[in-house]
């Protein structure tokens, strides 16, 4: 039988980039809040609130979620993964390279959100197209307009890896 | 001190001309001679902070977190109008966490955007400040917000652009709601019109765009008992620092501004807005930081939009030629005290004898408008370019052949100056090769399916973006042999800190990644707003010459360690290189143990009695389902002559960036008011629709790139606002020219398209 939480903060614990954290939130904070605030992770952005744009985008079990939609209780048990771990050692995930090298963004607020949209793409479907790439970042809004760059860096990061 | 002088210069920000004292010290640097890419002007560089963009190291403001830090959140008016007879904050007050409620009756007297009061004792649109609250964390500041009691008196509304100037609507001001927002003439206008072989008398409309920039406006402040230090989502560090000195009653160095990186802008950020008055204010009174960040739905009400507007266009065409152009317009400035002025491209755009053009600014109870990327320009040039072709189909001329004829002259008609460079006809050129232009006919083309009609379509873009003084870099070598640059403007997406580092290295032989960019801080000596598309050519010539300053030093010190004179020695990625040697900078430089080098430079008034601008021409190729009135828009090429290229990669970015936000502007993109209500019904990203990945046509990018030696020292001028220019209509007269119906509304959405393509059915 669960044991009902809450309403009052309690011990979670998540796992997130592959280590074990602890926090103590109460039961109806977000992910996001959780990720930004008691964890620190602050690359996972806040934009809408309310999953209407993708910038809070962190993986689950390598598929894509809106952070802002998910309860963070909710995800006890799961590998959460963000932006600030992707990286290993210093050395940028081909997703971000590739962003990097075909300049995939301009202000940047978005980029986390996309990056790991991208990312999860080429883990499920690692011989992804154009138009898979495309598909992918649809919930990603980007109001700098950096589309045609974002979907030839997905392009590019797929092709290197085949 | 020697060759120190007072000087003025004339400078265009937004497309209005500004005078401006500036010092000026020293000489400026030659223009280099060609446009040939040197060892990094020219070349498409990955961005120097790429890293920090994808890694989400990058700090925002949003991401700022300071120890014992309180969150602000704003009441705002759910009305669109009422006296606010009294404030009852008690139950608020008593919720445990809540550290200070402001509101007008306790905040003080504060003079801020042209009024007395932060909190306004008659709200003027749904989302004005009402009171705001400082609280130990957001949740328990949203709670106390909504537990604030407010006693409105409601007052008569108008929300609407047209239902404002009209004879029964409630007068918001004091002196009625049409306000003068500038008057133009040269020639005779009346006469030539009547003379003319050809008229045509249209009436076209544009919806209020929103910005929404990623990353909301928002402030971090932090008040240490003698001086406050201000983290802003901001396009102006210095923009900001004034407005808080002059609201808060402080001296410049008690108010450090800092935005090192920020989501988003599009022209709403070149100041603080209340919430950083509020910020400010609540740290001050508590001693401790305040962070005060929009909400999307706030974002939406009260952070600025572009405004709707109504334009009427006459014009009259004669032996080939357009003869006289007349343009009306009002604009929906809601709150705002000001107008972005749409008939700027019908003033300058093209050799026209007899122009008349009349402006006025529209007082509504919605928020106030804000500059939004190329302000009134966009909206302007959507009417203009739409009614070109449209006398251009009267006349029975090609369109893009009536607008050569008239795109030829070398001086800006309005001043009479020349101008510095103008290479349209080339972007024509090259424009209408990219389209295949020669293919268009004047009835359009079948498309794809059964169904569907294709056309082509193009438009022209004026705008200014020389930029001008004052804008100051200092450059230092560090004991590594690497340059630090400093500089008073900031970064907002543009690749400035890249180009900018491209220029230093440049000039002083480094390689890249040995110049590290220091911006987003008052700290530094001033930079300006990035606004207007003048960061690069303001800045840049200023760092050419700061870099240039510590390579002369840098050679003679070299010299001197190396025993060998400083005549016999360059610079060359990032080293010193002499007759069969190469000693790296980092070996020299630690000879000279802590002893620094340091260049400073600035940005040398323009030139007198020249038109400095910036041109282009973007080409659509659309299909139009006539069932169901969707625009599918397939192809768009620009091609833009603003001077110098510094980075392709980056400047290719800016303008299919541009492309995407003008796309939205052109199909989807409307705010929609509830007239009775007065509430924006579509304040999130939802319902307000801005492109997606999906939405994205084939984008061709092409650059005259040539230096506009005149200009300035780096040939550079301003690329942020031309490539939102004339999308839409090129678009629109794409689609007349698909489908024979001419759409007069922006955005066209199927609603309007329809509309247009039955009353063509109807004649």
């Amino acid at each position: 039988m669960t044991s009902l939480r809450g309403p009052n903060a309690v011990d979670l614990t998540l796992n997130v980039n592959g280590h074990d954290r602890s926090v103590h939130v109460p039961p109806r904070f977000s992910l996001l809040d959780t990720l930004r605030g008691p964890l620190g992770l602050t690359g996972t952005k806040l934009v809408c609130d309310e999953g209407d744009c993708g910038a809070c985008t962190v993986l689950i079990d390598d598929r894509p979620v809106y952070s802002c939609l998910t309860l963070a209780i909710a995800t006890e048990g799961r590998r959460v993964e963000t932006i600030e771990g992707l990286s290993q050692d210093g050395t940028l995930h081909p997703v971000q390279e590739a962003f990097v090298e075909h300049d995939a963004y301009q202000c940047g607020f978005c980029t986390p959100g996309q990056v790991m949209s991208v990312v999860s793409l080429l883990r499920a479907k690692p011989d992804a197209r154009e138009d898979d790439v495309r598909r992918a970042v649809s919930g990603n809004l980007c109001r700098c307009g950096a589309y045609p760059n974002i979907v030839a860096a997905g392009v590019a990061a797929a092709k290197k890896k085949r | 001190m020697p060759g120190l002088r007072v000087l003025k210069s004339r400078d265009e920000f937004e497309g209005e001309i500004y005078t401006s004292t500036v010092i000026v010290e020293g000489d400026d640097l030659p223009a280099s001679r060609d446009g040939a890419p040197t060892a990094e002007i020219g070349r498409a560089r990955p961005r120097v902070d790429g890293r920090n963009r994808v890694t989400g190291r990058a700090m925002y403001t949003q991401d700022v977190r300071l120890p014992g830090m309180l969150h602000a959140a704003i009441l705002r008016s759910p009305v669109p109008r009422a006296r606010v007879r009294a404030i009852d904050t008690k139950k608020a007050e008593a919720l445990p966490g809540v550290r200070a409620v402001l509101h007008r009756f306790n905040a003080p007297e504060i003079e801020f955007r042209g009024e007395k009061t932060l909190f306004r004792d008659e709200v003027k649109f749904v989302g004005d400040e009402v009171a705001a609250v400082a609280a130990d964390d957001s949740q328990v500041a949203q709670q106390a917000i909504a537990l604030i009691e407010v006693d409105y008196e409601i007052l008569p509304h108008v929300v609407d652009l047209e239902e404002a100037i009209g004879p029964k609507a409630p007068k918001i001001d004091p002196d009625g709601n049409v306000h003068d927002a500038g008057e133009y003439k040269r020639g005779d206008f009346r006469k030539a019109f009547k003379d003319a072989d050809v008229t045509i008398d249209v009436t076209y409309r544009t919806s209020t765009q929103m910005h929404n920039a990623l990353e909301t406006h928002g402030a971090v402040a932090s008040w240490d008992g003698d001086r406050l230090t201000v983290w802003e989502s901001t396009q102006a560090v210095f923009g900001v620092r004034n407005m808080l000195k002059d609201a808060l009653k402080l001296q410049p160095t008690q108010v450090r501004v800092i935005c090192e990186y920020m989501g988003g802008g599009f022209g709403a950020k070149l100041g603080t807005y209340k919430y950083g008055v509020i910020a400010s204010l609540l740290s001050m009174r508590l001693g401790r930081p305040v962070r005060c960040v929009l909400t999307r739905r706030e974002e939406n009400l009260a952070a600025g939009n572009r405004s709707a507007t109504l334009q009427k266009l006459k014009l009259a065409g004669k032996d080939g030629r357009i003869v006289a152009l007349e343009h009306e317009s009002w604009s929906n400035s809601g709150q705002g005290r000001w107008a972005a002025n749409p008939t700027g491209p019908s003033n300058t755009l093209y050799d026209i004898a007899n122009v008349s053009s009349t402006a006025h600014r529209v007082t509504t109870n919605a928020g106030a408008l804000s500059a939004f990327r190329a302000p009134g320009y966009v909206e302007g040039t959507f009417a203009l370019e739409s009614a070109v072709d449209e006398l251009a189909v009267a006349m029975k001329v090609d369109p893009l052949t009536l607008r050569k004829r008239h795109a030829r002259s070398v001086t800006d008609p309005r001043t009479d100056n020349r101008y510095s460079l103008k290479r349209l006809l080339e972007c024509y050129a090259i424009g209408a090769h990219e389209i295949g232009w020669s293919k268009r006919r004047n009835a359009g083309m079948r498309g794809s399916q059964p169904h569907r009609r294709r056309g082509l379509g193009m438009a022209t873009q004026i705008w200014g973006g020389g930029g001008g003084p004052p804008a100051y870099a200092t450059v230092h070598i560090e004991t590594d042999g690497t340059a630090v640059l400093r500089v008073g403007v900031q970064d907002i997406g543009t690749g400035t800190r890249t180009a900018i580092a491209q220029v230093c290295a440049d000039e002083l032989g480094l390689q890249l990644d040995q110049v590290t960019v220091r911006l987003g801080d008052t700290d530094a000596p001033y930079g300006p707003g990035s606004g207007g598309s003048v960061t690069l050519a303001s800045i840049g010539p200023a760092v050419r010459i700061a870099a240039s300053e510590v390579r002369e030093k840098l050679l003679v010190a070299a010299g001197g360690i190396l025993e060998m004179p400083a005549s016999e020695l360059r610079i060359e990625r990032g080293s010193i290189v002499s007759k069969g040697a190469r000693t790296p900078l980092k070996e020299v430089m630690p000879k000279l143990d802590n002893s620094t080098i340091i260049g400073t430079g600035i940005r040398h008034p323009n030139p007198d009695k020249l038109a400095i601008k910036t041109f282009g021409a973007h080409f659509a190729q659309v299909e139009v389902d006539v069932r169901t009135g969707e625009i599918f828009v397939e192809k768009i090429v620009a091609v833009h002559d603003v001077g110098r290229i510094v980075n392709p990669l980056t400047a290719a970015s800016q303008v299919q960036g541009g492309i995407v936000q003008a796309l939205g502007f052109a199909l989807t993109e409307e705010r929609v008011v509830d007239r009775g209500l007065g509430r924006v019904m579509n304040a999130n990203l939802e319902w307000y629709e801005i492109p997606t990945s999906m939405d994205v046509p084939e984008i061709v990018v092409r650059f005259v790139d040539v230096p506009d030696r005149k200009a300035n020292n780096l040939g550079a001028k301003g690329l942020g606002e031309p490539p939102i220019i004339p999308t839409a209509a090129a678009v629109a007269n794409a689609v007349a020219n698909a489908t024979g119906a001419r759409v007069r509304h922006a955005p066209m959405t199927r609603a309007r398209v329809l509309k247009a393509l039955a009353m063509v059915e109807a004649s």
